[in-house]
């Protein structure tokens, strides 16, 4: 089947799509954005996630086809022309980053977390990220991340 | 050794290659671009735990539009004798465990490939298998040596007289489960012949090493195998040598004639790429009234597969932690009908620590010596079993660095009295430790054309963050600034180097990168920079030369552990490493490192267990909505610092290993604290609910 969707703010239309086939699929193997990870493909680890129609989505979970005349923003889209956003400019600096193959997902839903409260306390922010598995940073530098973007944004 | 000058050594850089990771951009082994019509190969795992594959119908899906082959033990490219016996994948019609590769479909797309797998009809026939591990296991036997090279047992003075002659002895029996190591990125793998040369772009902790056997693998030259490794989703050992994903996608694409991309499914990663064996460990004390070790036993009893021995080092650490009259240690094991185990973080250090640490905190209840005191009281001069002296050992100051810190002058001994609401609440202690192990590697250096150097090492950043130190040590040999450096990495092409395995990546690459970069400048100094100065090295000789002293790192490790009184959930409000581990290269990466070995060690603490079916043989838990790992909701209050270290003798940076000594120890101090919480004492990970609720006080 044919698939048109928006995605990171431009019409992209694949064809020969599979019914069965993931929006992360679609994304990493059609369409060239490999940002957001498969780690788990079943919703359990969060590296997949993105902003489906503004709202923040396992892309494992989502067929493809659900994906038709919707807006999809990814990890790929989240700096713009003036460089990073603080959420990723706190995950560099904070050290959150490690391996980095649940960052994308982290990412997104931080920057989802930060836009619907603005300064969030701790348990809101464990809470919110507490579907984002990582194996590497044991979520320390996470939380300190997160706490920085979120001083800087509301300074701004 | 003579201390090299530093100045970007010890200063935080934020990583190289972050803007990549938190952009998107950074570039994972199967997510090159760059290939054209790329085939995707789905395995087929054996339904059955022991046996022989009859036949594999193949007829069914060979003509499905997209199928592009079906691999299976009848037709699979005859592969040379591998040294490491799991990667002979689909060249018999053994089935040795459950969730054994027997064959695969390679399509044009991933879901056809998936399809065509789920509907491959196989005919076995199926034996009785014997898949669990028991105490008096009939095929418990003694290995020939313990990983990677220790004797299997080593015995010390008399022990037996000495528990006779003991005021005090404790006498337990301790259990650690299976653990799976689960990198967040499974194992991935892209193979591309042109040719007769192969490329393979695979996740993995060492790209020269699978260049190596692949080579063999394939009957090629070295120089045909090119393996690039750029970016690494984590590894935790499991990526340590080349897993069979590689093997299957290099016989795939020769047989397709395109590139193959094999990425393992989640579920996979409890099989066929290793874990952490489970552990039977008895532990026997013989100390003084005040506490003073007379004799240690250790006796670890473990498992491998039928397919290849792996023999953990459970106790070495005993061999050279206290200091005691005598001392016994060993190591049995019972080669099952289940998948093989390999390397997971500290392996040998991280099960056996959890029980002589469990142990020293019974025996300073038994002997109501304080648990930091205990430590400090059985401190050796040198090493216990070899007599070498330590290259250095700062387990005391980071034992006293702790308390004070975490506040332990004030703590009530008693256990099972203190409460916060609902909540019981004790504080644990645990000791450390890991060896610091150093490999040969070369690495080059070379002046560039516009300014600026490049060095290159076949080093891998499985998100150590090595790409960053390295660039830091190789600006401090060159006396240049960090700008002026480029570290290349994760390339088989650079050469021989050490693994990123057994916490030696820094100390060995940096090894290498420094002499590059001294002799480099040196170069320079005497030539004049004419833009083409180029020079390689090779630390064989150097690193051989390191003798005369036990090199080892410690730590201590602080926890604090909360028991709900109905409902016995335990949560962890604190912990606190305290670490001697030498130089610090750069405190921002370290301190990550650290805090994710301790945070791996709570999971395992509380959470991490594959648990066996015995009918089938095999982990039911086979994912993460089954097996559960830390998430951020577990976690609270978590810190790791260091001690000051100076060791001229481990290395000439003086670093020691970070990558592994987090995760040692941390379980026993959770586990002492939710004995002083509760008054219980849980001598079987994880400490789940379930084995509290009966003991708690009412």
């Amino acid at each position: 089947m044919r698939i048109t969707t928006t995605v990171n703010g431009q019409q992209r239309v694949v064809d020969d799509v599979w019914e069965g086939e993931s929006l992360l699929y679609v994304l990493r193997e059609r369409m060239g954005l490999p940002g957001s990870k498969n780690a788990c493909e079943q919703g359990e680890c969060g590296s997949c996630t993105v902003y489906l129609d503004g709202v923040t989505a396992c892309a494992c979970l989502v067929a493809g086809g659900q994906a038709e005349g919707r807006e999809v923003v990814t990890v790929e889209a989240l700096a713009d022309a003036d460089g990073l956003h603080p959420v990723q400019e706190a995950f560099l600096e904070c050290g959150a980053v490690q391996c980095g193959f649940c960052t994308p997902g982290l990412l997104v839903q931080t920057h989802d977390l930060l836009a619907r409260t603005g300064r969030p306390s701790d348990p809101e922010i464990r809470e919110a990220l507490a579907g984002n598995l990582c194996r590497c940073t044991g979520y320390e530098k996470i939380l300190d991340a997160v706490r920085l973007a979120s001083e800087r944004m509301a300074s701004r | 050794m003579t201390a090299i000058t530093t100045r970007a050594v010890g200063s935080s850089p934020t990583r190289i290659e972050g803007t990549a990771k938190v952009t998107g951009a950074a570039r994972y082994s199967t997510e090159q671009d760059h290939l054209g019509d790329v085939a995707y190969l789905w395995p087929v795992p054996a339904t059955i735990a022991k046996g022989r594959v009859e036949a594999v119908d193949s007829d069914a899906v060979a003509g499905l539009p997209g199928v592009l082959a079906v691999l299976t033990p009848d037709n699979a490219p005859r592969l040379e004798t591998p040294d490491d016996a799991e990667l002979a994948v689909l060249q018999d019609h053994e089935v040795s465990y459950r969730g054994q590769f027997v064959a695969a479909v390679v399509a044009t797309s991933l879901e056809t490939a998936r399809e065509a797998a789920a509907s491959l009809h196989i005919t076995y026939a199926e034996v009785p298998h014997d898949s669990e591990l028991t105490e008096n296991h009939p095929k418990l036997s003694k290995p020939e040596k313990v990983n990677p090279a220790f004797p299997t047992d080593t015995e010390d003075g008399d022990v037996d007289a000495a528990l006779a002659a003991a005021a005090v002895t404790v006498d337990a029996t301790y259990r650690t489960p299976p653990v799976h190591n689960n990198p967040m990125e499974p194992h991935a793998s892209l193979a591309v012949w042109l040719g007769h040369e192969l490329t393979l772009y695979d996740s993995l902790q060492g790209a020269f090493a699978a260049q190596q056997a692949l080579a063999k693998l394939f009957a090629l030259p070295p120089a045909s195998v090119h393996v690039i490794n750029e970016h690494v989703g984590g590894g935790f050992g499991s990526k340590g040598t080349v897993r069979l994903g590689a093997v299957l996608a290099a016989m795939a694409a020769r047989e397709v004639g395109r590139p193959v991309k094999v990425v393992l499914g989640r579920q996979h990663m409890f099989t066929v790429v290793g874990y952490r064996t489970p552990t039977i460990q008895r532990v026997r004390l013989g100390a003084d009234a005040d506490g003073q070790l007379t004799a240690i036993e250790h006796a670890a009893i473990e498992q491998t597969s039928t397919v290849l021995e792996f023999a953990e080092q459970t106790t070495v650490a005993t061999r050279i932690m206290y200091a005691a009259g005598s001392r016994r240690t060993s190591h049995r094991l019972a080669a099952l009908d289940v998948p093989t185990p390999r390397w997971m973080r500290a392996p040998g250090e991280c099960p056996g620590m959890f029980a002589l640490e469990s142990a020293m905190d019974e025996l300073a209840v038994a002997t109501g010596v304080d648990p930091v005191e205990i430590r400090i009281r059985n401190e050796p001069d040198v090493e216990p079993e070899s007599g070498k002296p330590f290259s250095s050992r700062n387990l005391v100051a980071c034992l006293r660095e702790g308390a004070e810190r975490f506040g332990w002058a004030a703590r009530d001994p008693r256990p099972g009295v203190r409460r916060d609401g609902r909540w019981l609440v004790g504080t644990g202690v645990a000791a450390s430790t890991y060896p610091s192990y150093v490999g040969p590697s070369t690495a080059s250096a070379a002046a560039e054309p516009g300014g600026g150097f490049v060095v290159r090492i076949s080093a891998a950043d499985i998100g150590t963050g090595a790409r960053t130190v390295l660039t830091q040590i190789a600006a401090d040999a060159l006396r240049v600034r960090v700008e002026e450096v480029r570290v290349e990495i994760g390339d088989s092409s650079f050469g021989q180097a050490a693994l990123a395995g057994g916490s030696m990546g820094t100390a060995s690459w940096g090894w290498a990168v420094t002499r590059a970069g001294e002799r480099l400048r040196a170069a320079l100094d005497e030539h004049g920079g004419d833009g083409r100065l180029e020079v390689h090295v090779d630390t064989a000789e150097e690193v051989k030369a390191r003798t005369g002293f036990a090199y080892h790192a410690f730590g201590a490790q602080y926890a604090e552990a909360r028991v709900d009184l109905d409902t016995g959930e335990v949560r962890v409000p604190r912990l606190l490493g305290v670490f001697g581990v030498g130089r610090i290269v750069n405190p921002r990466t370290a301190r990550s490192q650290l805090i994710g070995g301790m945070t791996m060690g709570l999971s395992m603490a509380l959470h991490e267990e594959g648990v066996l079916d015995p009918a089938f043989g095999d982990y039911v838990n086979h994912d993460f909505a089954g097996y559960h790992v830390a998430a951020a909701a577990d976690v609270a209050d978590i810190d790791a610092v260091w001690v000051d270290e100076q060791d001229e003798h481990v290395n000439p940076l003086g670093v020691k290993g970070i990558g592994e000594i987090g995760i040692v120890g941390t379980a026993a101090a959770v586990a002492n604290a939710v004995f002083h919480a509760t008054g219980v004492r849980v001598r079987d990970l994880p400490i789940r609910l379930d084995k509290l609720l009966g003991g708690l006080p009412g």
